[in-house]
């Protein structure tokens, strides 16, 4: 791919999707240490992480502020303007995802002040599913990778699955003991906080195909195996 | 010949409303054109869609003006031009034998980049054309000299003021002018080169508005240097580059996401 002519122009475009990238980074690395702080029970890791979470909304507002920019000052066409409107779109899904993050924060901090439960059961893998597919949909930008991001849209499956099978053990556990009630709704929440950080990092993906292809694939009934 | 599109037609709600199956106005067969020895146009065939605004585009010396010119017959003047290939009109082959290329010129007007008034009152200059072809009934001429100005959109402006001296209208008035004086002798084709490269950006906006008007009743073509003019303005883009034409297609689709990546180059900026 040739160079703008416009040097500055090709500048602030590997400006935005390196923003784009940190901001992605830095959401990874929020959901894996709220899911730490949850495990190991510390409040002032909880703390941090819902203290953090300004930081992927500056990144928010940044991005947009640049997006909107490089919008009204070069008048983009064709594979850039696909690319300025995925970043618009795909901040927002990284900031839900941030927020994702500072709720899985604050419902460890509240666990952390009541007794112990018994072991987090799937939440730990539920949560490196989700991360993973917030990794490959970045990956997949990045790399402007089709086939990756099919991917990511279809493994969304795999987590409904295990959302919906943590659903019914932690249900069972709410049946067995009633006293656990108050934290197993916490838990329950988590697992549903990580279902939808992985509809989040699908969204992501999709974006990632209409921008490479200028093709839609959202709202479809089956994710496409190939384009 | 249908025009053929970058990708399969959408169905969205949203889809302009653009009538993809316009019947051809235009059909342009494997056109070239050399000056002397130079290639200008290298084979092109394009099918222009009627009732719609198809944009021509390209760098300077792609041959957008060539093949514009070509479609009323205005390259036959110049020296050492050799023109081969067909250029038919409702069928008909503009460069046929039998073909008066001023006859032409009636049912093709053309509008130049720079406005090119007669030194003439403002009522001459839209009569002129009817006069040419043997109209002499001022009754008749007034009618027509209305309709003209006001379907170019500067009827209000200057219905009180009709022989005053053209010269005396602005430059964006002026072009005005000249798209009335195309429209007084009722072509089918205008055809548009650069028309409001020298205007500014207020007065662009008024031909832009008009352009979209016109299309209700002309087949209009224009070349422009202007990317974000031709997204405006038209239904259909053709991007030209070294004479050839190298992607014709829905406007909306071409500037979203064109098929060549020479096309994608140019519309993005990555050039030279």
């Amino acid at each position: 791919m040739p160079l703008h002519t416009d040097r500055a122009f090709e500048s602030q475009l590997t400006q935005l999707r390196t923003a784009v990238l940190e901001m992605g980074g830095l959401v990874e690395d929020q959901i894996a240490q709220a899911m730490r702080a949850l495990a190991e029970r510390d409040d002032a890791l909880s703390r941090a992480v819902i203290e953090r979470d300004h930081v992927v909304n500056r990144f928010d507002v940044e991005i947009d502020d640049l997006s909107l920019k490089l919008l009204a000052l070069h008048q983009p066409a064709a594979r850039d303007l696909r690319l300025i409107t995925t970043a618009l779109k795909i901040t927002t899904d990284l900031e839900r995802i941030g927020d994702l993050a500072s709720n899985i924060a604050e419902r460890a901090a509240e666990l952390a002040a009541e007794p112990p439960l018994r072991p987090l059961v799937d939440l730990p893998r539920l949560a490196e599913l989700a991360s993973g597919m917030v990794h490959g949909s970045l990956d997949a930008f990045v790399r402007e990778d089709v086939a990756l991001a099919l991917e990511v849209c279809a493994s969304d499956d795999t987590i409904d699955a295990l959302h919906a099978q943590l659903v019914r053990s932690l249900l069972s556990a709410m049946t067995e003991d009633a006293n656990t009630i108050g934290r197993t709704m916490r838990l329950l929440f988590v697992s549903k906080y990580l279902e939808r950080v992985a509809d989040h990092a699908t969204n992501i993906a999709e974006m990632v195909i209409f921008m490479v292809k200028g093709r839609s694939i959202r709202h479809l009934d089956t994710v496409p195996r190939q384009l | 010949m249908v025009p053929s599109v970058t990708t399969e037609p959408s169905k969205s709600p949203l889809q302009r409303a653009v009538s993809f199956h316009s019947p051809v106005k235009i059909a342009v067969d494997d056109l070239s054109v050399r000056y002397g020895d130079t290639l200008a146009l290298d084979r092109v065939s394009l099918d222009i869609p009627e009732r719609c605004v198809t944009a021509l585009i390209g760098p300077s010396g792609c041959g957008k003006s060539t093949f514009l010119r070509c479609l009323n017959r205005m390259n036959d003047n110049i020296r050492n031009v050799t023109i081969s290939g067909r250029v038919c009109v409702d069928g008909e082959d503009l460069y046929g034998d039998e073909i008066d290329p001023v006859a032409v010129r009636r049912r093709i007007g053309m509008v130049f980049q720079k406005s090119n008034p007669f030194p003439k009152s403002i009522f001459e200059n839209v009569a002129y054309g009817p006069r040419v072809h043997g109209l002499r009934d001022l009754v008749e001429l007034r009618e027509i000299v209305e309709r003209s100005l006001q379907q170019a959109a500067l009827w209000d402006e200057v219905c009180d003021r009709l022989h005053s001296s053209a010269l005396e209208l602005s430059g964006g008035q002026q072009q005005r002018l000249c798209i009335a004086r195309a429209l007084a002798v009722q072509p089918e084709v205008l055809l548009m080169d650069e028309p409001a490269s020298a205007l500014d950006p207020l007065a662009t906006a008024k031909i832009e508005e008009l352009i979209q008007e016109l299309k209700a009743d002309y087949t209009i073509v224009i070349v422009t240097h202007n990317m974000q003019q031709a997204a405006r303005v038209s239904d259909y883009t053709a991007y030209f580059y070294m004479g050839r034409l190298v992607e014709f297609g829905q406007t909306e689709l071409l500037f979203t996401n064109p098929q060549k990546p020479e096309t994608e180059d140019y519309i993005t900026g990555r050039f030279g």
